[in-house]
């Protein structure tokens, strides 16, 4: 299979068990929610499949990753700087709260450009044209004077295209997306999931969705996985997660979406 | 939203900051050198004035531990009676700052305005010039003694307090109880005091304790200098500053400086576990300005 | 531009704020400056005394006084010195760039060695290195500088030979012709490298006393700024890129804790001079320190006008050069 597969992912950070088994598939293509309350462990996931996980915590378990050329058996395995090789290259990832992870004194053009200059080999003049490209593709308005412009002179909406486009630079497989629409005005979250989307569809992205909101999980996902106490306790289509819960908890998570979709995703794309 | 139990466990533990064992260790030295300021005058060392000519500039041995000074006079007596200057010294220091520069620096913080002004530009004028100069130029004029000495680090050491002090009075202000109370008829002074100060005493009295090693410092340099401590006074500064003209013998500087550098990392040590057990928000107004 | 405009308003208020201050503070002192000038002999002769105050302009109003003082401040003349005779801009001249020389040195040492501890201690927060680095940093802030001074001299000069004694230069050189007054840089400049060799040699063990205090301070002030940065979000989204550490500690991390650094180190400068009147002392270094102490306690009132002025204009530049940099670095400040 194509994207990745985590099979049996532990962690364990001062004695406590944060991650106790988690088993998911992220194939290529799909929108693949991640859903569950606060604490749940579904942001550690994420963190723990980039190897970005707290000082001082412990991984064990297997994350395979796949793209049909680069085959990594298990991702904790790898040395350190072989992990590096990948991060940002093969598999990306975006924040939550796109003020917060902007460096707010660097340009955005540096900060679009300096992971593609020391993946891909790019000179700086090159680097910037792509920069410019990709600025255009998650539809930043004028991307040339973007690209001189800091991250206070944008929105919250604008910062996380940026984000995005941060993301997809070095066309990765693998897109860990951590609530990216949870810190946005209600407005615009709904363009960045279509923009999700569309970016998932086009380039063939296997995307992990992190998010405690379902309702966000109905407008994009094709399958949802639910979390709790570091375990998945259901995971299948959206369909059936969200229409015919088989576990409790599934059933309380969805019992306690509102009943009105978010403005702007209709009836649900895909 | 769920109530929390209302039961509160009464704990005779010590107080976070004072359980590290940096703080321990601080507090144990300090302890043991006030213990020593007061038994100064009760165990029965040789005077730190007493000369023995015979026994001039001897190195350490049984008979005087840390040696002899040019005029045969006991260097660990003279240490030892050396914290009767320093400590209490470094305390009037650092009570006279705090209450000088709190007051002024409430003032300036609670009025505002052209008060506020005038305070904030003389405090400003004041940290222009490096501490020790204009100390030294207040002290030289003052004419050499602890007490000018004193006086001369009072007037440079102010300014620091007050505008921690003006920060938190600032932040105080605009709270809610304030303008309550302000609103239930409270002047402006009543307000100060009943609302306001109880509620800054805890960062600036963590202000001073760290304020203290340096005062240590400045006060010990100014006699070093000799614009402190006269002879015959044993003081830990002019002693190491006798020992510069006494090159070979190392043990006169040696002893009296280690004497002020455990004291300093005491008052450090301490003065650091406070501050961070202190609500960070307003550890970050004193930690700014605390240099 | 109107950022520039405003911080230079301020520096030069502040400017005017430290003439004033310096003035008042030597009429103030209770000391007669006539008997430090003619000495007590001449002091007693009442006509003497009368023609000096008259020289002086001393029989004048302190108003009066305060703007003669001005006057010839604006024309570089900052009267001659009691103790040496010489005109204090002179005096000062020669002062100034060995004070500027040592702490030059002190500020680079303390800047490098403290950042890089700093960083160290963060990023390894709570092992052993960083109990180690902050035990070094309070070590740095509590010694005395004059004792650390007495000590590192007895024992590197006078035990182990590994540093030449006291002063700028052996005595078998003679100074470089005069160029910016720093004894390596015009060493150099003459093309005399034995020379700029030995003035670098008498630098190190001053000059890294000196830094002692100022690498503690930065060293406690940095690890926490750079604590609280390593928290933030952009650091983690940086190694989410996969960048080399080295390019995330550099840009990523430092420059995020760059601002409250940078005030460190303005305020850290104070200290640094503070010390150097210590340091200059015990190594008859012949800088401002040492100047600033003989004129002192001799009351010798040009002079420490000189020094007062000197050393408040140099602070009150360099804190304005700090929040140049300051806006310069952050986009947030240099726009709005």
């Amino acid at each position: 299979m194509s994207g990745l597969e985590i099979r049996g992912l532990a962690l364990e950070l001062g004695g406590r068990r944060i991650l106790d088994g988690v088993d998911v598939d992220v194939p290529a293509g799909q929108v693949t929610g991640l859903a569950g309350e606060s604490g749940s462990g579904k942001t550690m996931t994420g963190l723990a499949v980039l190897g970005l996980q707290p000082a001082g915590a412990r991984r064990s378990g297997t994350i395979a990753y796949d793209d049909g050329k680069v085959r990594v058996p298990n991702l904790l395995d790898l040395r350190p700087g072989a992990m590096n090789r990948l991060r940002g290259r093969r598999i990306a990832m975006v924040f939550q709260d796109p003020t917060a992870s902007l460096q707010p004194m660097l340009s955005i053009g540096t900060q679009l450009t300096d992971h593609m200059r020391r993946h891909l080999g790019l000179s700086r003049a090159a680097a910037r044209t792509r920069a410019a490209e990709l600025l255009e593709r998650v539809r930043v308005p004028s991307p040339e004077a973007a690209l001189r412009r800091y991250p206070h002179q944008f929105s919250g909406g604008q910062l996380q295209r940026v984000a995005i486009a941060i993301a997809i630079a070095c066309d990765p497989e693998v897109l860990i997306a951590d609530e990216p629409t949870t810190a946005l005005d209600v407005t615009v979250q709904a363009g960045v999931l279509r923009l999700l989307r569309e970016l998932t569809d086009d380039l063939g992205l296997a995307v992990l969705l992190v998010t405690h909101d379902l309702g966000v999980m109905s407008a994009v996902a094709d399958t949802v996985a639910v979390m709790r106490d570091g375990r998945v306790v259901e995971h299948g289509s959206r369909y059936q997660v969200i229409r015919e819960p088989r576990t409790a908890y599934a059933r309380e998570l969805v019992e306690s979406l509102p009943r009105t979709p978010p403005p702007g995703t209709g009836e649900g794309s895909a | 939203m769920t109530a929390l139990p209302a039961v509160r466990r009464r704990s005779l533990r010590l107080p976070v900051a004072w359980r590290r064992p940096a703080a321990i260790g601080g507090a144990v030295v300090l302890l043991a050198w006030i213990v020593i300021a007061l038994l100064d005058p009760v165990i029965g060392l040789q005077g730190p004035l007493q000369r023995d000519v015979e026994v001039a500039l001897q190195a350490p041995s049984a008979a005087h531990p840390f040696g002899t000074d040019e005029l045969g006079r006991d260097v660990l007596a003279r240490t030892l009676w050396g914290v009767q200057a320093s400590l209490p010294l470094a305390v009037v220091l650092v009570a006279g700052s705090l209450v000088i520069g709190s007051l002024l620096g409430a003032v300036a913080g609670y009025l505002g305005g052209v008060v506020d002004e005038v305070i904030m530009r003389i405090a400003d004028l004041v940290f222009a010039f490096p501490t020790i100069i204009l100390a030294m130029v207040v002290a030289a004029a003052l004419g050499p003694s602890l007490a000018n000495a004193v006086v001369a680090l009072l007037i440079v050491s102010w300014p620091n307090y007050a505008r921690v002090m003006r920060a938190l009075v600032l932040g105080a202000r605009g709270q809610e109880y304030v303008v309550a109370g302000r609103l239930l008829g409270a002047g402006p002074f009543t307000s100060l005091r009943r609302d306001v100060l109880p509620n800054v005493s805890a960062p600036m009295l963590v202000l001073a304790m760290l304020d203290f090693g340096n005062q240590i410092l400045l006060l010990a340099g100014l006699s070093f200098l000799g614009l402190g401590a006269v002879p015959p006074t044993p003081e830990w500064g002019s002693m190491v500053a006798d020992g510069v003209e006494q090159f070979s013998s190392w043990w006169l500087a040696t002893f009296p400086g280690l004497a002020i550098f455990s004291v300093v990392v005491a008052f450090n040590l301490i003065g650091d576990s406070l501050r961070d057990a202190l609500d960070p928000r307003i550890a970050g107004a004193v930690q700014g300005s605390s240099l | 531009m109107r950022y520039v405009a405003i911080r230079l308003g301020l520096s030069l208020l502040l400017l005017v704020g430290v003439t004033i201050v310096t003035f008042v503070l030597t009429n103030l002192v209770p000391g007669d400056p006539v008997i430090a000038a003619l000495g007590q002999r001449a002091a007693d002769d009442p006509k003497i005394v009368e023609a000096y105050r008259a020289a002086q302009g001393l029989d004048q109003p302190l108003v009066v006084q305060y703007f003669l003082y001005l006057g010839h401040l604006l024309q570089g003349n900052l009267g001659t010195s009691i103790g040496t005779r010489n005109p204090v801009v002179q005096d000062l001249g020669y002062a100034f760039p060995a004070t500027a020389e040592l702490a030059v040195f002190a500020i680079v040492v303390a800047v490098v060695v403290g950042l890089v501890l700093a960083v160290v201690a963060a990023l390894r927060r709570n092992r052993f290195s960083d109990q180690l680095i902050r035990a070094i940093s309070v070590v740095g802030i509590s010694v005395p500088t004059f004792w650390l001074a007495v000590a590192a001299y007895f024992l590197f000069f006078f035990v182990l030979h590994w540093t030449p004694g006291s002063g700028r230069l052996s005595p078998i050189y003679d100074a470089p012709p005069r160029v910016t007054g720093l004894f390596t840089v015009d060493a150099l400049l003459a093309g005399q490298p034995d020379v700029a060799a030995d003035a670098f040699a008498h630098l190190v063990l001053p000059g890294s006393v000196l830094a002692v205090y100022t690498l503690g301070l930065l060293v406690r002030f940095a690890r926490s700024s750079i604590l609280d940065v390593l928290n933030q979000d952009y650091v983690r989204a940086a190694r989410a890129k996969g960048l080399s550490s080295g390019r995330v500690v550099v840009a990523y991390l430092l420059r995020g804790a760059l601002l409250p650094i940078l005030t460190i180190v303005g305020l850290a400068f104070g200290s640094l001079l503070s010390g150097a009147v210590l340091t200059e002392q015990v190594f008859a270094w012949g800088g401002i320190g040492q100047y600033a102490f003989r004129a002192a306690t001799s009351l010798d009132l040009p002079s420490i006008m000189g020094v007062g002025l000197v050393v408040g204009v140099v602070y009150i530049t360099v804190n304005f050069v700090i929040d140049l940099v300051y806006g310069f670095v952050d986009p947030r400040v240099r726009v709005g």
